[in-house]
């Protein structure tokens, strides 16, 4: 499997889910494609479908509205599947966790990273992806 | 010599030469895009590490599709395109081929299109249906033109439809790209290959940010790696066949390997170049491009042919 792992870790194509969000972290993911960041450097690519996902790119509050569809997408997904929380309100709710329409289920998907931040800096993104690339490489 | 045969369609014009060739020249387009849009780009083995990693993900068969056409679709689509381009390199790097290989190639790249829907439409997704439903519509917006400047290069090697003999009478008479009609007919052929290719402006099927994907939205895993090794392999096909009937083929002694490659870099950097500074057309506009424009320009071209010019 190692020889299998150092090829994935080199082309991690990444969907992005919005789980209820601000759209501020969202705003933030657009950066890393830019001329600044471009993350094509690792290998990384946005697809359009999550069939075509090694990762799935989480974020805002998860809901009782949207926690249900997240899962379903989750699914979907062909495995091995990946999930990276990006920002504050995937890791501990931010402003939000008093809230009365957050879904209390805290195990709707499985996470594997969290990036905290509100939202995150790009360099901070950056730095959570190569962390997964580096558990993948050994 | 069956041996040979079996040589030659799955190593070197075939297969392996083809599959590796057109990674590599898909490498070399996402770095010229990339740099055309001042960012890094992927590195040199990245298309590799796609295809293998693609290799041994999941492969999710759709409930409510139809699953024997779903899974054969992009295996027999890379089958028809290891034929073709098996075809191509036996006429252009051997001199060999059989009567009318020009017009088997031509019905064996529309049943590559044809693949391309039946995969999208057995899926029951409501956007893969509208890709293929824009699969059909591109493919008969450019079919016309694209069998219109196919015919210019046999009219004027005096009526041969042999590959082989194209090839004899441009190395006798100079390329046909130097006279009017072919230069008509190469540029014409460039765009046409953008549409085939499903390439911007003319990525309609596709659209990724507007039907994620289009036909190729439920595939995953291996299935989906043969349609991207298809989508690659169609980038030394394309240019091959335009080398082959305008620009007098290749000359491997020497010097002339130099031009080969020059020749083969121009129509990849053309096409690239054309890729990065056009954004996607509707649907109508291709077909009122290449029905309005295109084909009656290529029509004229077969004119000039017959009488010579």
């Amino acid at each position: 499997m190692g020889w299998y792992n150092k090829r994935l870790a080199k082309s991690l194509w990444v969907f992005h889910v919005s789980g209820s969000p601000c759209n501020n972290c969202d705003i933030e993911i657009l950066d890393l494609i830019t001329p600044a960041f471009d993350v094509e450097r690792f290998g990384l690519k946005l697809v359009g479908s999550v069939r075509h996902a090694d990762v799935i790119l989480l974020t805002g509050m998860l809901n009782q509205k949207i926690a249900p569809r997240i899962q379903r997408i989750y699914r979907q997904a062909p495995k091995p599947i990946f999930v990276v929380g990006v920002g504050t309100c995937v890791s501990s709710g931010c402003v939000f966790k008093d809230s009365y329409n957050i879904s209390h289920d805290r195990d709707i998907i499985p996470i594997d990273l969290y990036i905290p931040g509100c939202p995150p800096k790009p360099e901070a993104m950056i730095a959570g992806v190569a962390k997964l690339i580096g558990v993948l490489n050994g | 010599m069956i041996g040979w045969k079996i040589f030659y369609l799955l190593v070197f014009p075939g297969l392996l030469f083809t599959g590796v060739l057109g990674l590599i020249v898909g490498w070399v387009d996402r770095k010229l895009s990339a740099r055309l849009q001042f960012r890094v780009g992927p590195p040199f083995f990245q298309n590799f590490n796609d295809f293998f990693k693609l290799l041994g993900k999941e492969t999710i068969i759709v409930k409510d599709g139809i699953k024997s056409v779903f899974v054969a679709a992009p295996l027999a689509a890379f089958g028809f395109l290891v034929l073709i381009s098996t075809m191509i390199g036996l006429a252009l790097f051997f001199h060999e081929g059989f009567g009318g290989d020009l017009f088997v190639i031509m019905y064996l790249l529309m049943i590559f299109s044809v693949l391309v829907i039946l995969g999208g439409s057995s899926t029951g997704n409501v956007y893969s249906s509208v890709g293929s439903g824009r699969e059909i519509k591109l493919l008969l917006a450019d079919e016309l033109a694209f069998i219109l400047i196919c015919l210019i290069p046999i009219i004027k090697s005096g009526y041969q439809i042999q590959l082989r003999s194209i090839l004899e009478v441009q190395s006798v008479q100079g390329p046909f790209i130097g006279s009017v009609s072919g230069a008509i007919a190469f540029i014409i052929g460039i765009l046409c290959i953008q549409a085939k290719m499903a390439l911007p402006p003319f990525h309609i099927p596709d659209a990724e940010t507007e039907i994620v994907g289009g036909p190729f939205m439920e595939y995953s895993g291996p299935l989906l790696g043969f349609w991207q090794l298809n989508h690659y392999m169609m980038f030394v096909i394309f240019p091959f066949l335009l080398i082959l009937l305008f620009l007098g083929g290749f000359n491997l002694h020497g010097i002339g390997i130099i031009w080969a490659v020059l020749k083969y870099l121009l129509i990849i950097v053309i096409m690239i170049l054309i890729k990065n500074t056009n954004p996607r057309i509707r649907i109508d506009t291709a077909l009122n491009f290449f029905w309005r424009y295109a084909a009656p320009l290529s029509f004229i071209g077969i004119i000039l042919a017959v009488f010579g010019v």
